[in-house]
Parts: C-alpha cells; sequence; structure tokens
C-alpha cells in the first residue's frame, strides 16, 4: 500500500469529520444561543427545563449520545432508524450546542449592567440592544473558550466511527486489519494540521476584536 | 407650568422602602441639584424617572400629561414606555460608554436606530443619517471633543469619556437631563471639565436635575437644590439658603459632615 493511496483514502475519510465538524458548528452555535436565551429567561419552567436538559446532555458522554441518537428512535417506535451520519450530527450537534449555551449565558452575564441601561435610556429596543450593544462584546469575551470547545470537537469528530461511520480513524483502523499500522499513528498529522488551521484562525479572529476593550 | 412634576413617587425592594413620597416639579430651564448621603435613594430617584425602575406608587408628568400613574395599567405599557424614556436623558456615574463603537458612533447610533422607525426614512435615509452625524459633531464640538470623534473608549480619559457620555444623552434631545453623581468615578484632577461642561449646559438654560456630591458646584449652577436623606426630600429651595443656611437639623448635621472632610 503505497503512502499516496494511504493520504488520499485518510483524506477522503477525514472529509466525514470536517463535514461533522462545520455542521456542528453552523448549527451548533445558533441552537446555543438559543438555548442559552433559555436557561437565563424570568419564565421560571422555562429556565429550569432548559437547565435539567443541559445538565443531562452535559453529563453523559457524547459517545453514548451518538449511539441513543441512532438506535434510540428504532427501539422505541421500530421503523427505518436514522442514517448513520446523520445520527452522528444529530448528537455532535445537541451536544456541543449545551456546551456553547453555556459559554454564551456566561459571557452575557459578564457584560455590565450599565450597558444594556445606557441603551435603555436612549431608547433602544430589546433586540436592538443585543443586538447592536451586547453581543459583539459578547463575542469579544467568549472568543477564548469557544476556541477551547472547538479545538475538541474536531478531536471528538472520531467518535462518530461508534455508529460505524468511516471516519478517518476507522479508515486507519481498516488498514491495522490489513495488517498496516503506522496509517493510525498517520491520522494524527490529520488533527495536528486541523488544530494548527484553527489556532491560527482564533488567533487572527481575537486580533480582530483586539480594537476595543 | 412645570416640565416635569414628580408625585407622591414611591419605590421599595423587597421591604426596604428606599423612595417615600417624593414630591417636586421642576420649570422649563432650570437646573436642579440633588444632595445626600449615600444610600438616602438619590440614583433610585433618577432611575424611577427614567424608568429603570418600577415606581410602586405616585405620578409623573411631564408638560402637564400623566407620563406615569403606579395606579394606572394603562401608564405601564412596556412599549410606550421606551418612547416616554426619551423625555428623560441620564448620564451616568460610570460613562456606560459603548466600547466597540468610537466616539461619534456612540453618540449616534441610538438617533440612527431611532430614525428607522420614522416614515419617510427609506425614502429620505441619506438625509435623515447626515443630519443625524451633523448634531452628532455639533453635540461633540459642545462637549469640546473634537479632535476625539475617531477614538475608542478605552483611548479615553475618564473626564473625556463622561464628556461624550453627555453628548450621547443631549443626542436624543431629552426634555430633561439627569446627571447621577458625573464626576464621582473620576480623578479629582479631571472633575473640572466635566462640571465646566455641565455649567455650560446649566447657561444654556437646558433643563437638568444633577445628583452630586461637589456642594461648591452645586451652589454655582443650580437653581434649586434638594437635600434628600432616608427617601425623603428633607428640605429644598434655594442654593444660597439650603447650603448656606439651612432650616432643617439634618440637613444642618450633612453639611456639618460634609465640611469637616
Ligand atoms: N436594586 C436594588 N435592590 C435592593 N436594594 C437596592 C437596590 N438599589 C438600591 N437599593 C438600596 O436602596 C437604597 C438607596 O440607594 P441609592 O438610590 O443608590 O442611594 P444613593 O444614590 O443616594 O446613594 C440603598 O439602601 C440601596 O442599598
Ligand atoms: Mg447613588
Amino acid at each position: 500500500m503505497s503512502f499516496s493511496v494511504v493520504t488520499s483514502q485518510l483524506l477522503h475519510s477525514f472529509l466525514i469529520n470536517c463535514e461533522i465538524f462545520a455542521v456542528t458548528l453552523v448549527l451548533g452555535l445558533p441552537l446555543g444561543l438559543i438555548i442559552s436565551f433559555g436557561s437565563m429567561s424570568s419564565f421560571r419552567p422555562l429556565s429550569w427545563l432548559t437547565k435539567t436538559f443541559v445538565w443531562i446532555i452535559r453529563g453523559s458522554p457524547l459517545m453514548l449520545q451518538v449511539i441513543i441518537v441512532f438506535y434510540g428512535p428504532g427501539l422505541i417506535w421500530g421503523g427505518q432508524a436514522v442514517g448513520r451520519l446523520d445520527a452522528a450530527i444529530i448528537a455532535f450537534v445537541i451536544n456541543y450546542a449545551c456546551y456553547f449555551s453555556e459559554i454564551f449565558r456566561g459571557g452575557i452575564g459578564s457584560i455590565p449592567a450599565g450597558q444594556q441601561e445606557a441603551g435603555q435610556v436612549l431608547g433602544m429596543t430589546k433586540s436592538q440592544i443585543f443586538f447592536k450593544v451586547t453581543l459583539l462584546q459578547v463575542i469579544k469575551r467568549i472568543v477564548p473558550p469557544m476556541g477551547n470547545e472547538v479545538m475538541t470537537l474536531i478531536k471528538d469528530t472520531s467518535l462518530a466511527n461508534i455508529i460505524a461511520n468511516k471516519e478517518i480513524i476507522m479508515m486507519a483502523k481498516d488498514f491495522t486489519a490489513m495488517g498496516i499500522i503506522w496509517p493510525l499513528f498517520y491520522t494524527l498529522v490529520f488533527f495536528l494540521v486541523a488544530c494548527g488551521l484553527l489556532t491560527l484562525l482564533l488567533g487572527w479572529f481575537e486580533k480582530k476584536l483586539s480594537y476595543f476593550r | 407650568m412645570s416640565v416635569l412634576e414628580v408625585k407622591n413617587l414611591k419605590k421599595s425592594f423587597g421591604s426596604l422602602e428606599v423612595l417615600k413620597d417624593i414630591d417636586f416639579s421642576l420649570e422649563k430651564g432650570e437646573t436642579i441639584a440633588i444632595i445626600g448621603s449615600s444610600g438616602s435613594g438619590k440614583t433610585t430617584l433618577l432611575r424611577c424617572l427614567n424608568f429603570l425602575e418600577r415606581p410602586n406608587g405616585g405620578r409623573l408628568l411631564v408638560d402637564g400629561k400623566v407620563i406615569f400613574d403606579a395606579d394606572d395599567p394603562r401608564t405601564q405599557k412596556e412599549n410606550e414606555i421606551r418612547k416616554k424614556r426619551l423625555h428623560f436623558g441620564l448620564v451616568f456615574q460610570s460613562f456606560n460608554l459603548f466600547p466597540q463603537y468610537t466616539v461619534l458612533q456612540n453618540v449616534r447610533l441610538a438617533s440612527e436606530l431611532l430614525a428607522r422607525e420614522r416614515g419617510d426614512y427609506r425614502r429620505n435615509k441619506r438625509k435623515i443619517l447626515a443630519q443625524i452625524d451633523v448634531e452628532a459633531r455639533k453635540n461633540l464640538e459642545q462637549m469640546g471633543l473634537t479632535d476625539k470623534i475617531d477614538y475608542y473608549p478605552h483611548q479615553l480619559s475618564g473626564g473625556q469619556q463622561q464628556r461624550v457620555a453627555i453628548a450621547r444623552a443631549l443626542a436624543m434631545q431629552p426634555d430633561i437631563l439627569c446627571f447621577d453623581e458625573p464626576t464621582s468615578a473620576l480623578d479629582p484632577e479631571l472633575t473640572g471639565e466635566v462640571l465646566k461642561v455641565i455649567k455650560g449646559l446649566a447657561e444654556k438654560r437646558t433643563t437638568m436635575v444633577i445628583v452630586t456630591h461637589e456642594m461648591a458646584f452645586a451652589r454655582d449652577v443650580a437653581d434649586r437644590v434638594i437635600f434628600m436623606d432616608g427617601g425623603v426630600i428633607v428640605e429644598q429651595g434655594d442654593p444660597e439658603q439650603v447650603l448656606g443656611n439651612p432650616k432643617e437639623e439634618r440637613t444642618k448635621q450633612f453639611l456639618a459632615r460634609y465640611y469637616e472632610q
């Protein structure tokens, strides 16, 4: 098995990791924001419900959640199960949205009340205050913790192989089964490069937001 | 007719009665200074005027029209309160500028957002925004900040930040401009520049309610001084009289303590 064949096969399966990663961010970030609003709601039942949900999701292993989303519906209602990749993506989006929601909640809570009050006194609406005054300040504050989550996410995507998604580690294990071990170690390079790029991107973003305090 | 009438205003936090029957009125062009020891309810009073706190009792009248009545839910509709706030401006002790915007943007932002609600906004957008820009620059010039318009708040001194906050409040053209200890968060050498611009506003007959610990300033700019203690107005009147020759025992004690320091 030549180096270039292995590389291309691993790269191909790494696209699955990248897809889970990208979709989790694109859907999980807005969902996380919505969940954070739920947990901060002054309507008690809603905030209680949301917080319990977040507690359950954060309190259980992601691997188990992936399994539950994949097998659960079939066991409960019978019939057609969700697709393997879809099941993994659903579990990832929900799981990460809960983590993101806690980061959003902390970020929003850390903005001094005076900012909101200044907006109110100037006759702004609640949504104007959120989008024009608070949001960018929140984003600036949560870039570091979000960065950590995002780095963890790219590595977590491998968990999708528990329901036989052929992501990069699964692919490398197939090579191992054929008696070739080095591709498994080679996958490390893919993750390191991905994390390296993310680090650069986050650094650039942090710098972009350094024009204010 | 008074521009503002505050009638029997009451505010409690839980069982703590912070404002008990506050009654006063304000004429157009008048400057009132409110003094009193810390915890006497001065900030709460200003916050009630600006609808940041909901009073438990009493009424607020602007130009003779009831804008808030604790006994009348029709005067407390959330969407109307936002518009009613615009009768008042508030300059905070801690400035509360928006850090991500430049000085000029800070002053323009709320006017620009409010302009979107105008019926002719889409048709005259350019003209309206240009007008807002001109007004904002004028307000900043009045505050002596023409050379700072493109700075971000963190690049300014406290005194400059507070002057931006004053320009920002003026931009909404409030009927009554409130100040909550505008110089308390400033280093002593920076209070002068802020007091000077407020004095400038008083000379232009801007209607103002100023909560302050600067007695000399109160004496200098106020048309009337109110002394508050324990959530009530103990004494009010001409600055020379209240500060120089107070009638009430509590006022005397407060001033004696003040001059001791
Ligand atoms: N949001 C609040 N919740 C509970 N107590 C408050 C609140 N705001 C103010 N108080 C209390 O009300 C009293 C008056 O406060 P304040 O209006 O800030 O006085 P001042 O501005 O004259 O120092 C104080 O005892 C303060 O602790
Ligand atoms: Mg105060």
